[in-house]
């Protein structure tokens, strides 16, 4: 039997689908980030809050009312996306005419005061959230063992991702949208309500997130730190892809995904620390990252 | 990701009860209040700090006892950061628990350099009594020679033979993978590899498929907190206990296995130094930590925090006052006394030595409510619990 690097193809190729896997996750919440700064020009950094409480609202579901996951799949993106447009109606509104850095500021703000609360309610150890029974189990692969819900996230992930990029490239509510960015005033001036299109956008890009925490809730640990462990990886990720670019993000996000998974075969110390030595790279060699348009 | 932030917060300053020869003690408490270590160590750990100062009746012995704590976030920069500037401009006298090996190290340099006292419960490397001993440092609770010894032995003898690590990438996991391993190849078995990750981790599911490609028939799971759960419950998922294969959790608390719940964690064979119902001092004692701990019972890191306060307190009665090298002095010639370790000593590396137990997790049938989760296999007998005094390479042993 050939080996490759020492590698035997079989667990080669579990460590690329599981790879594919991981980069469901860093497709689906950097897509969210890119639409909110592709839009809104706002760096979104409560979004691994915002994933922390898609998990948390669908554990609260099953626990207080006994709805189960796939309800919570529709449910928990709806309600966390209503919180995000208060937010942005009471306070991320008032910023847009100042600098990117207030944005930032007043996010990550909210997203340490929300970690915190949870932390205060629920402890870090982390709550039990069961994959649902139509999900559970496996199917022998051969060369490793699939769980069936790791093979719906991966899917699950790509037609959300699809949809959003289709939604927002090839439609007329997607053309308004990107119009609305160019320029609001011309926009307005057609008669459409602006300001209202930018909320439901970023009610839109935290609702993704919440998804996202919902798709992990049975797979890792539903805790308050969830969220913040992965939020930088993921801005790496929007970085590299390119600031705002939608498509960029969903390929980095999946492309990231396997590079980092077969860092854990080769060498697992570094496997924290290759996204963002491959952020550097390209950030040297196209600052506007691999698929940003230079302005 | 966390904010450099030092969140310094202020416990109980008890009153004095107005003896003319008083004796002002402040003790740290630094540990992880917001990280992976949050619930074995945390505010729980401040809560049994302050207990212990109320059982002892610090005040009417005439000792005015403040403690403070702080969050260290695993970091050993930031722990050294905090107990330098707890020893020269807050006048703490004693820093207790200290979770997470790389920062408990930073502190034991700091508190030798500083000639104070260091009371370690909540890290596990058993270099801290051996090759980087102390005259300043006493290592109250378990180690990773303990929770080698016990666990890996019960295993092997059980003829699980062939291993393989998942180990946390820093001086708590090397150590803990370095003691099992000593222990498994002692007893005829093979360590056939090991898989470093970076701590804290979120996804184990590539490290559980390089483990189970290993052949090994036991994964040693040397990492702790979140780390431990999640690798448990991704095991679960991957088939991987289902296939054959067994997990040995070196290091797991019962806040581990309450966050896993019954049915992912029973059956897994477990080390401690303590467990709320071992009888009936540790019932009444756990009981009212509950009940100021919203509801959740102590960890053996808890437990620690709260009998070494005890042994230090009682110290400073004894010798009057908080001459540093005094109160070491005394500490290691008299036997502890607690209602949670029962009799204790403390060595001249500074390794305090108790009876550890075997436990085995519960069925969700044999458990008849929260918290009954343990089974007692076997004591471990104090003399045998820890590495012998010669063999720990620590300068301070003649």
């Amino acid at each position: 039997m050939f080996e490759l690097l020492g590698i035997p193809p079989q667990a080669l190729f579990g460590q690329l689908l599981l790879g594919l896997i991981n980069g469901s996750f860093y497709a689906l919440l950097s897509l969210g980030l890119a639409v909110i700064f592709g839009l809104l020009n706002i760096i979104n950094f409560s979004h691994g809050a915002q994933y922390m409480m898609g998990a948390f609202v669908a554990w609260m579901l099953m626990t207080y009312a006994g709805i189960n996951y796939w309800w919570a799949l529709l449910i928990v993106p709806i309600v966390v996306g209503a919180t995000g447009v208060v937010i942005e109606r009471v306070m991320i509104a008032r910023l847009y005419h100042l600098d990117h850095l207030y944005g930032l500021l007043l996010t990550f703000g909210l997203a340490l005061i929300i970690q915190g609360l949870f932390r205060n309610q629920y402890g870090v150890s982390g709550l039990p959230y069961s994959i649902p029974t139509e999900l559970s189990g496996g199917t022998n692969l051969g060369f490793m063992f699939l769980p069936n819900y790791r093979a719906w996230v991966v899917v699950a992930s790509a037609v959300v991702c699809f949809g959003t990029w289709f939604a927002i490239e090839k439609t007329k509510l997607g053309a308004y949208l990107r119009a609305a960015t160019e320029n609001p005033t011309l926009v307005g001036a057609f008669g459409i309500n602006v300001p209202r299109m930018i909320t439901l956008t970023y009610g839109f890009g935290v609702a993704l997130a919440a998804l996202a925490g919902v798709l992990a809730a049975p797979i890792y640990s539903v805790n308050p730190n969830m969220g913040a462990d992965l939020i930088i990886v993921v801005f790496a990720v929007v970085v590299i892809g390119g600031m705002g670019s939608i498509l960029g993000a969903i390929l980095t996000g999946f492309g990231l995904g396997i590079v980092e998974g077969l860092t854990r075969v080769f060498y697992p110390e570094a496997s924290s620390v290759v996204i963002f030595v491959i952020m550097a790279l390209v950030l040297l060699v196209k600052p506007a990252g691999l698929f940003g348009r230079t302005a | 990701m966390k904010l450099p932030s030092l969140i310094l917060a202020t416990a109980a300053s008890l009153l004095m009860a107005g003896t003319a020869m008083a004796t002002d003690i402040k003790i740290g408490v630094l540990n992880d209040r917001s990280g992976v270590y949050a619930d074995l160590s945390g505010e729980g750990s401040v809560i049994a700090a302050r207990m212990a100062v109320e059982d002892f009746d610090a005040a009417t012995k005439g000792i005015k006892v403040e403690i403070v704590s702080a969050d260290h976030q695993n970091k050993p920069d930031i722990a050294s950061t905090i107990a330098r500037e707890w020893y020269d401009q807050d006048g703490v006298d004693m820093i207790a628990d200290v979770p997470t090996s790389s920062a408990a190290f930073a502190v034991n340099d700091v508190t030798r350099d500083k000639n104070k006292i260091f009371m370690d419960s909540g890290a596990g490397s058993a270099d801290l009594t051996g090759s980087k001993c102390s005259p300043n440092t006493v290592h109250w609770t378990y180690d990773t020679w303990a929770l080698a010894h016990g666990t890996g032995s019960a295993m092997v003898q059980e003829g699980f033979k062939k291993w393989f690590f998942i180990t946390a990438d820093y001086a708590f996991g090397q150590a803990l993978e370095k003691d099992t391993s000593a222990v498994v190849t002692a007893a005829g078995g093979e360590v056939v590899g090991a898989v470093r990750h970076p701590f804290p981790g979120t996804d184990f599911s590539s490290y559980l498929l390089q483990a189970q490609a290993s052949g090994a028939q036991v994964i040693g799971l040397a990492n702790a907190g979140g780390d431990t759960v999640n690798t448990i419950k991704q095991a679960a998922e991957f088939g991987i206990t289902q296939a054959g294969q067994s997990l040995a959790g070196l290091l797991i608390f019962i806040t581990d296995v309450h966050a896993l719940g019954l049915e992912t964690a029973q059956g897994l064979v477990l080390t401690e130094a303590f467990y709320w119902d071992l009888n009936d001092d540790t019932r009444a004692w756990s009981k009212r930590f509950a009940e100021q701990n919203g509801g959740n019972m102590p960890t053996m890191v808890h437990a620690g925090v709260y009998a070494s306060v005890m042994h230090y307190l009682k110290a400073v009665e004894a010798t009057g006052g908080k001459e540093t090298a005094a109160l070491m002095d005394w500490m290691k010639a008299n036997p502890s006394q607690d209602p949670l370790f029962g009799e204790g000593t403390i060595r001249a590396d500074g390794r305090h030595v108790h009876d550890m137990y075997l436990f085995k997790v519960k069925s969700p049938a044999e458990s008849k409510g929260p918290w009954d989760y343990y089974n007692l296999m076997a004591t471990i007998p104090a003399e045998d619990a820890f590495r012998p005094l010669a063999e720990g390479g620590c300068d301070l042993v003649k």
